[in-house]
């Protein structure tokens, strides 16, 4: 698109050629980012068609085997695991965010912004240390046993199915406290007066009102913890708590199973589905008013035990979420830092960074590029191009990778039969087990991730911004570059920053489609992990904490103040 | 007087900032009281002291004769029985209008509140719409919503907080004469609190005047426009100019235009020594003291004017060379620095001391 000078007498020339005006018949060729979109939505659909077609493909021995003997077990773990994790997660979350948006009380401020700080530890990483420390080895029961002298047998079993689910209520109950906590600042506190003044004490005017409205906010956070769930690996792997996640990385490398694992993950993929269709259903039928900030209204302030009551609850939450795994990391750390830290270890942290960088900048591209072809053409084609390139985030790692390495090996196989019948060379396997392979995986998994800060960074450069630019004098590069990017330069730092630490926490799809050789942190947590190493996964794990505490700073400040 | 709502020297302050300061009210039974002021003025922070959601840090607040709060005790706001309508509605967007309505009445037996909900649907024209959400209704249908929502459970008193603030001007002056008929046909004690003079005098009985945490005056619309008690209710309400004058003898004015005639000063509280005769004072001149007149010997000079349809207000400039506004009928059309007759024609006179320049 060329640029034009500006002058008086051919202004409306000028408007009418600006880079995103928006009637169709004055641009000469259709661009080629216009079908960005599409390409990525293919990229989403690919592997999900993949997946779900293997339900259709006949089966060998091994499916059979595995729906006589694992199958079972994974549908029973699974949704005692869904249902402990959310239950939790909504109790603990909407509590939380309920006393620190609507109460006053000592530390609220303080509370308001660590209880987020969770977020900051890959859910894996609680799981292992959680393990290493209350395990029958793990200092807790061993200082208990020579505390009181005898073999503390009543100990719980810590590898059960109670511990993972707790671990995933402390490292997930954050985005529920996230959404209710929006939810209830925006009208909580107005609500509640409003209920006062039709004779409704507050605890009544929390249960019919405040817990009521805020529903779609609460489901909204409940649901990213069921997706998190559904999709984690490492937390469950860690406590060898068999799921499908699990289950379909058995099938590929215990296996060597590529059907069996393509079959398992498309049952995974019909949960997430369900779990999709079933929310939609929890808010379809309440559309509410958008959220208006209102107007000033008093904090409720606790007294007397309340004060202690909520204060410990607070401070318990994010003593085990929080204080104790990162202490505990620390310690291992430091007690394995002069033999840990070497070549070694500065080579999966080079690993972590390179790939973490390349996919942010691939995936925040690719972003910038669909959230503009949907400003230009907001045919409904498009939009619905756009929406299903952002649901990659519901689709579960080791799914995604799954789906895509096999279109990626037939691909392959493909253009080498291909080269070898046409020029007669043997050009072997290209594609498959190359970092290209990984960073499509990443960017289809995280590019919702990426599009929701950007996107909404778009939508404030209104038509009038542009149009007033215009007139300014402004347009095609000149106002990409004076307009557009510095706006938009807060949600692409902030998409950046948010891709890069999901893809430096990210487990399953960098252990199946990483290159040989290319470990990462995250792939020696697990390695350390599996082998019941803990200390030796600490170090490791203390440079994913500091990564992922960079968007949370960034966040509070951006929000608290 | 059967006194419904008493304030007694209350006090509110937000940290060491006094919002409020000994401020008092009265409030009869079935009568519409207003609290009008700039934004800042301690209004809305004394309506929500009334509703229970402030607490006050001296003095007392009496409903139905009981104390509801004083500087140790504030009765909770679900127990006092007073219905609010809040500035932004705060309407529950997940019920219907019905239910929104009914909400209140969670005493009532099923038959009388579905009875009492659809008698308030109808007192606000809004049957149709019974099973609508609200954001399927107008800024005006919900400001009904929210009226009938604060109205359903007869609360004792009904406060209703800049209730027209969201709405566009046409709308809110409709809604304003609609809503005091409401008010009055069920006979409602309420109290209003806006900064829009003309949305008090279209619901008000009685109107407050506020600034700086003090009802300035208490006073019906009248009143106030025509016997403003100090200079900044003066200022506030309608427009006008304050020319210097002189005090004559007790009943006589004399400014640059002509001598006025009345009480002088009306209620100026102050002491006699002010209204002694050569004593300077402020007199207030509204635009319709100064009359257009072709004959008269004074000439003003038209600094600006402003076409109003019927009139239109010309901003003079005075011989002596101040500055007044006139409005004249609008067959009057004088260009600007055109020179113009004019004659004073006023039956009372508002003058206040000249030292209390700035209050």
């Amino acid at each position: 698109m060329k640029g034009e000078t500006f002058n008086g007498a051919t202004g409306d020339t000028a408007a009418q050629n600006t880079l995103f005006e928006q009637s169709p018949s004055r641009h000469r060729a259709f661009p080629g980012w216009r079908f960005v979109p599409f390409l990525v939505a293919a990229l989403v659909l690919v592997p999900v068609g993949t997946v779900i077609s293997s339900l259709f493909t006949p089966s060998g021995e091994i499916w059979q085997h595995l729906v006589e003997t694992t199958l079972p077990g994974l549908l029973v773990n699974t949704f005692w695991l869904i249902l402990g994790v959310a239950s939790g997660t909504a109790v603990i979350g909407v509590s939380l965010a309920w006393f620190t948006a609507v109460c006053e009380f000592p530390g609220r401020k303080f509370f308001s912004w660590a209880l987020l700080l969770p977020l900051a530890i890959p859910a894996y990483v609680t799981a292992f240390v959680a393990l290493g420390l209350f395990d029958y080895t793990g200092p807790v029961q061993t200082g208990l046993r020579e505390w009181l002298d005898s073999d503390v047998s009543w100990f719980p079993d810590i590898r059960g199915r109670a511990s993972v689910i707790i671990v995933m209520i402390l490292a997930f109950y954050p985005y529920v406290y996230l959404l209710a906590r929006n939810a209830f600042l925006t009208q909580g506190r107005r609500t509640l007066e409003a209920a006062q003044s039709l004779g409704f004490n507050r605890t009544q005017g929390f249960f019919k009102l405040a817990l009521p409205m805020g529903r779609p906010w609460i489901v909204g956070g409940v649901m990213l913890v069921v997706m998190e769930t559904l999709a984690d690996f490492g937390t469950v792997s860690v406590f060898n708590y068999d799921t499908f996640t699990t289950a379909i990385y058995k099938a590929w490398y215990a296996l060597f199973s590529l059907p069996a694992a393509s079959q398992l993950a498309s049952l995974l993929i019909m949960i997430v589905f369900a779990a999709m269709v079933l929310e939609q259903q929890f808010r379809s039928r309440m559309r509410y008013a958008e959220n208006r900030q209102s107007a000033r209204a008093a904090r409720v302030p606790l007294t007397g035990w309340h004060v202690w009551l909520v204060g410990c609850f607070a401070s318990a939450v994010l003593f085990f979420a929080f204080v104790l795994p990162v202490t505990q990391l620390v310690i291992w750390a430091a007690s394995v830092f002069a033999q840990d830290f070497n070549q070694r270890y500065l080579e999966f942290l080079w690993h972590s960074l390179l790939l973490s960088s390349f996919a942010a900048l691939l995936t925040c591209s690719v972003t910038l590029l669909v959230v503009y072809a949907a400003r230009r053409y907001p045919d409904p084609l498009t939009r619905t191009a756009v929406r299903i390139s952002t649901i990659g985030y519901a689709l579960p790692g080791a799914v995604l990778a799954v789906g895509i390495f096999i279109p990626i090996a037939w691909l392959d196989n493909w253009t080498s039969a291909m080269t070898l019948r046409l020029f007669n060379i043997e050009t072997g396997l290209i594609i498959q087990g190359t970092l290209f392979t990984m960073l499509i995986a990443y960017m289809t998994r995280f590019l919702a991730v990426s599009h929701s800060p950007i996107e909404s960074a778009m939508q404030r450069i209104t038509r009038s911004i542009d149009e007033a630019a215009t007139s300014l004098g402004l347009n095609g590069w000149a106002m990409l570059r004076r307009i557009h990017l510095p706006m938009l330069k807060g949600g692409i730092y902030t998409a950046a920053a948010l891709v890069f630490v999901d893809v430096m926490k990210e487990m399953p799809i960098t252990l199946m489609t990483r290159p040989f050789g290319w470990d990462t942190l995250a792939v020696r947590i697990f390695e350390m992990t599996s082998e019941g190493v803990w200390e030796q996964a600490a170090l490791p794990a203390v440079a994913l904490v500091l990564a992922g505490l960079v968007p949370i700073v960034l966040f509070v400040r951006q929000t608290e103040r | 007087m059967n006194a419904l709502l008493e304030l007694k020297n209350i006090r509110h302050a937000y940290g060491k900032q006094p919002v409020v300061k000994d401020l008092s009210l009265t409030l009869a039974k079935g009568d519409i009281g207003c609290l009008l002021g700039p934004s800042g003025c301690g209004k809305t922070t004394v309506l929500r002291c009334i509703a229970g959601f402030e607490s006050i840090s001296a003095g007392e607040i009496l409903l139905n004769g009981k104390e509801v709060s004083n500087a140790r005790f504030s009765m909770p706001p679900e127990q006092r029985h007073i219905g609010m309508v809040f500035q932004d509605y705060a309407l529950f967007p997940h019920l219907t209008v019905a239910a929104n309505i009914g909400f209140g009445l969670h005493r009532m037996q099923k038959a009388e509140k579905a009875a009492r909900v659809a008698e308030l649907l109808r007192i606000v024209g809004l049957a149709d719409s019974s099973a609508r959400f609200p954001h399927e209704l107008s800024g005006g249908q919900q400001q009904r919503v929210a009226l009938a929502r604060a109205l359903a459970p007869r609360p004792d008193l009904l406060l209703l907080d800049e209730p027209f603030s969201n709405l566009d001007v046409s709308l809110r002056e409709r809604l304003s004469l609609e809503i005091r008929d409401i008010l009055k046909s069920q006979n409602a004690t309420a109290i209003l609190v806006t900064h829009d003079q003309d949305e008090a005098f279209a619901i008000a009985d009685e109107i407050g005047v506020m600034h700086h945490g003090e009802i300035q005056q208490y006073d019906i619309a009248y009143n106030l426009y025509h016997r403003p008690a100090n200079r900044f209710v003066a200022n506030f309400i309608g427009r006008g100019v304050f020319l210097s004058g002189t005090v004559l003898d007790s009943h006589h004015v004399e400014i640059e235009l002509g001598t006025l005639t009345g009480e002088v000063p009306h209620q100026c509280g102050h002491s006699c020594r002010v209204c002694s005769p050569g004593h300077s004072v402020a007199v207030l001149v509204r635009p319709d003291d100064i009359v257009h007149d072709d004959g008269s010997p004074i000439r003003a000079t038209v600094l600006h004017k402003a076409f109003r349809g019927a009139d239109i207000l010309y901003t003079l400039r005075l011989p002596g060379g101040s500055t007044a506004l006139s409005l004249v009928p609008s067959h009057h059309n004088h260009a600007i620095g055109e020179q113009i007759g004019i004659r004073l024609e006023a039956d009372h006179v508002v003058a206040f001391s000249q030292s209390d320049e700035q209050k």
